[in-house]
């Protein structure tokens, strides 16, 4: 099989003004990945399917992630020098940063015809609030039927072009997508021996300590 | 149409509404092109939905026009719960996937993590595994012959058979691993016991009757008349379809695909062994049984090939790390051939001892997809022996 | 107000030798009902494998008579909550219990039917049925093994047997108060509503000493 930049190459040529960029997986597997824009995502997943040369005619796996917004800050130090050349301080400049948050489905692709893969592509959404909706692939490859509902009740993506977009796992009456990173569970802890972690914050909202004896 | 009670629409709201919200069982709907239909609810609770599946069944007479499944009946949180916790504690999560075959799902996972982290594994571990993993189909393939002929309505004899066999193979398991079902065995980088000489005789010694009790079996369910007359061309699914939906495993063979991890990807060592790939002509219920009968019979082959050329040394990575295990950023998708198909762990991570994604792409999940596809215009009745045959585990349904 | 034990064992062995056979109305009653409990054909998720291979010729549940498993809630005295209830499960299974004719008992077996257990943490899981039900038998484990399971029922045998037919500490059944039906939660927009039933269930109280 040809490598990602090949078929990004291959894609920009089909697909002029198309965004596609290649992702770089820095980990040991080496599974790289394609960005792809929203606005021409569904054309360029039939190519990839119906070209003869990739066939990727399996999407295996569809799945949500959630990237909350990110607060970097940048620290630059600049000495401040006298006449002499000597360094008096270090001035510190501190700024903050913020990278938006924004939802992501991941597609695994393989070919069951040529029995290669896999060939991961990402679409992104604008933000996690308003701009949620991504082109459904479910048109393009059906086993993204129920997994991409899943990923609309749990991450809240909105899938354009589905034809069956409902809650799956959760009641329909649900209001949240309990798999988003800032999701809060209903609180129905109880009284736990050995609380640990986070259940150890729960603990001691539940059961405060007592106030220290008061001495006379 | 002169009944304003049933002509309003909202006398009937959409069945997707109604299908979660009513306790009400059965209930008329009315249809433009079909007229009067009956909806059934079958399921969470229901002796044929192999554990808490439910599925909306609109009926015209007995033949079902539409079918819809509905999920999330044993929605456990295992994504979620394993985004909270350390690589090495989703582990014992993941027995609990699919319930019936723990080890497999082990090295599923243990496979994503080792390609996540660049780990390799001793030769004599990835022995162990697929010795694992192969004895965890032939369990896997009986049970389902059992639980399938329970929904042909043969009240338990074929699934006391495949009971009596699984235990002795789960008695190994538990010598192995300490437990009978929740075997929590398999490491980042190996597995957590070396098996002794002992215990691989026994497995030997099993291995080698197995055939027989298949042979008995067999005798006792392939040519029953029951069984071609319910099976034979019922629930049939288009290799076409079968690849566009995604269907892994021995649903997707017996389709006619010949599209098996083992051989496309050929993890582990698997690229070491002689056995051949079962491949039906029809698609239909029977051919799925027969899938299932024949991949025992390779697995048999298998098995003995590993048994016989299992390399003495250490079963796990020295190197490897298991507490304070942090692997570098970056993101892996690994997969194995599972008894029910394909069962792939997807994992991010961004430095910390947590995954930052957790998710598990379970076969029966996506098998499930053409479900209504098999079932229209059938009856009831074959609908349960489609889901039968389809063999799903709950567990790993909704994860 | 019926005499407790009218008659010793001496006597009644003594009687027995003689060919006659003494019982009370409760002992032959709790005794008979003991030994035929049936259980609901009820599965949920691991655990109600284990319950199966309980059913199967190595553990034989029929040796203590509760093998006649019924698909249906109307014809069972014993449910088995073989699993994770989940809150999604959670109305059903009470619908299941409510169905029931009295009298009834009800086994949580594995930790997820008692606690919620290794998905306790979830958002999704229901933290023990007894929040809902009232439960007999508590059975440990994950899963509990069959012998375990066979425990449990031989010890909700020896409650049956126990219990009284009259008085103020009757079995539920008999009491022309005792509540067999349970409240059914209902979906809400975060949580089940309401999240436990008070009347059942109430959070633990501080377990710290003064």
């Amino acid at each position: 099989m040809e490598n990602l930049e090949q078929i990004r190459d291959r894609l920009l040529a089909r697909f002029p003004g198309a965004e596609v960029t290649l992702i770089n997986n820095p980990g040991p597997s080496a599974q790289h990945s394609l960005l792809l824009g929203l606005a021409q995502a569904r054309e360029i997943a039939l190519f990839l399917r119906d070209d003869p040369a990739l066939r990727l005619d399996y999407c295996s796996n569809a799945t949500g992630i959630d990237w909350p917004a990110k607060e970097f800050t940048d620290v630059v130090r600049t000495p401040v020098k006298d006449a002499a050349g000597a360094t008096l301080r270090i001035l510190e400049e501190k700024t903050k940063r913020v990278t938006p948050g924004f939802l992501e489905v991941v597609y695994h692709l393989y070919s069951m015809e040529k029995k290669h893969g896999p060939v991961v592509i990402r679409l992104r959404t604008g933000n996690r609030t308003d701009q949620v909706t991504v082109p459904s692939l479910t048109p393009v490859w059906r086993s993204c039927d129920f997994q991409e509902r899943e990923i609309f009740d749990l991450y809240g993506v909105n899938f354009e072009g589905h034809h069956d977009l409902r809650r799956i796992l959760m009641w329909d009456g649900f209001k949240d997508h309990p798999m988003r990173k800032d999701y809060v569970a209903p609180d129905d802890y109880e009284w736990e021996p050995t609380p640990h972690g986070a259940v150890l914050e729960k603990a001691k909202a539940h059961y405060p300590a007592p106030p220290p004896a008061t001495v006379p | 149409m002169t009944d304003p009670e049933i002509a309003s629409p909202s006398a009937f709201p959409e069945p997707s509404v109604l299908a979660t919200h009513s306790a009400a069982t059965v209930r008329p709907v009315h249809d433009e092109f079909h007229g009067d239909l009956l909806e059934v609810s079958m399921g969470p609770q229901h002796p044929s939905t192999h554990g808490v599946f439910r599925m909306v069944v609109t009926l015209d007479g007995e033949v079902i026009v539409k079918l819809k499944p509905v999920f999330g009946y044993l929605h456990r949180n295992h994504e979620k719960l394993g985004e909270n916790t350390t690589y090495l504690g989703s582990m014992p999560y993941t027995d609990r996937l699919d319930y019936l075959c723990s080890m497999t799902n082990n090295w599923a996972y243990a496979l994503a993590v080792e390609k996540l982290a660049g780990q390799p594994v001793p030769e004599r571990a990835e022995y162990v595994r697929v010795i694992l993993a192969e004895m965890t189909r032939l369990v896997n393939h009986m049970c389902l012959v059992g639980f399938l002929f329970n929904d042909l309505g043969t009240s338990f004899t074929p699934l006391l058979y495949a009971f009596r066999e699984r235990e002795k193979f789960i008695d190994l398991f538990e010598s192995l691993s300490g437990s009978r079902m929740m075997c929590n065995f398999q490491r980042f980088g190996g597995c957590r016991a070396n098996p002794s000489p002992e215990w691989l005789g026994a497995v030997s010694k099993l291995v080698d009757g197995f055939p027989k009790f298949l042979d008995e079996y067999e005798q006792l369910l392939t040519g029953n008349e029951i069984l071609l007359a319910r099976t034979q061309g019922v629930g049939c699914l288009s290799p076409e379809l079968a690849v566009q939906a995604g269907i892994t495993g021995p649903m997707l063979r017996a389709s006619g695909v010949g599209y098996d991890i083992r051989k496309a990807d050929g993890y582990g060592i698997y690229p070491r062994f002689d056995f051949r790939v079962p491949i039906g002509a029809h698609g239909d219920t029977y051919d799925r049984y027969m899938m299932r009968i024949l991949e025992m019979r390779e697995s048999v082959k298998i098995l003995q090939q590993a048994l016989r050329d299992i390399p003495a040394g250490p079963v796990m990575d020295p190197k490897s790390r298991l507490r304070n295990f942090r692997p570098k950023p970056g993101e892996a998708y690994g997969r194995i051939e599972g008894p029910k198909g394909e069962i792939g762990f997807y994992l991010i991570s961004d430095g910390s001892p947590n995954p930052l994604r957790y998710r598990v792409r379970a076969p029966s999940f996506v098998n499930l997809t053409v479900i209504e596809d098999m079932c229209l215009g059938r009856t009831v009745a074959d609908s349960v022996v489609i889901l039968g045959s389809v063999d799903i585990v709950l567990g790993e349904v909704d994860r | 107000m019926t005499p407790e034990a009218p008659i010793t064992d001496n006597e009644r062995e003594e009687l027995r030798r003689q060919g006659i056979m003494l019982t009370s109305l409760q002992e032959i009653y709790n005794w008979g009902r003991s030994n035929s409990v049936w259980p609901l054909q009820f599965g949920l998720a691991c655990c109600a494998i284990e319950m199966i291979a309980t059913a199967t010729a190595r553990f034989d549940i029929a040796r203590f008579g509760a093998e006649v498993f019924r698909p249906s809630p109307r014809q069972a005295d014993l449910m088995i909550v073989s699993g994770t209830v989940t809150k999604k499960m959670a109305p059903q299974v009470i619908r299941l219990w409510n169905q029931m004719p009295e009298p009834k008992y009800c086994i949580a077996m594995g930790a997820c039917a008692i606690s919620g257990g290794p998905f306790k943490q979830g958002y999704n899981v229901l933290k023990g049925i007894d929040r809902f039900i009232p439960v007999d038998i508590y059975i440990p484990g994950c899963p509990p093994r069959p012998e375990a399971l066979l425990n449990g029922l031989i010890e909700l045998q020896k409650k049956i047997r126990g219990e009284k037919l009259t008085g103020p500490n009757a079995a539920r059944h008999l009491r022309p108060d005792g509540p067999g039906e349970r409240l059914v939660p209902e979906f809400g927009e975060h949580d089940l509503n309401p999240p436990h039933d008070p009347e059942v269930w109430q959070a633990p109280s501080l377990p710290r000493k003064t």
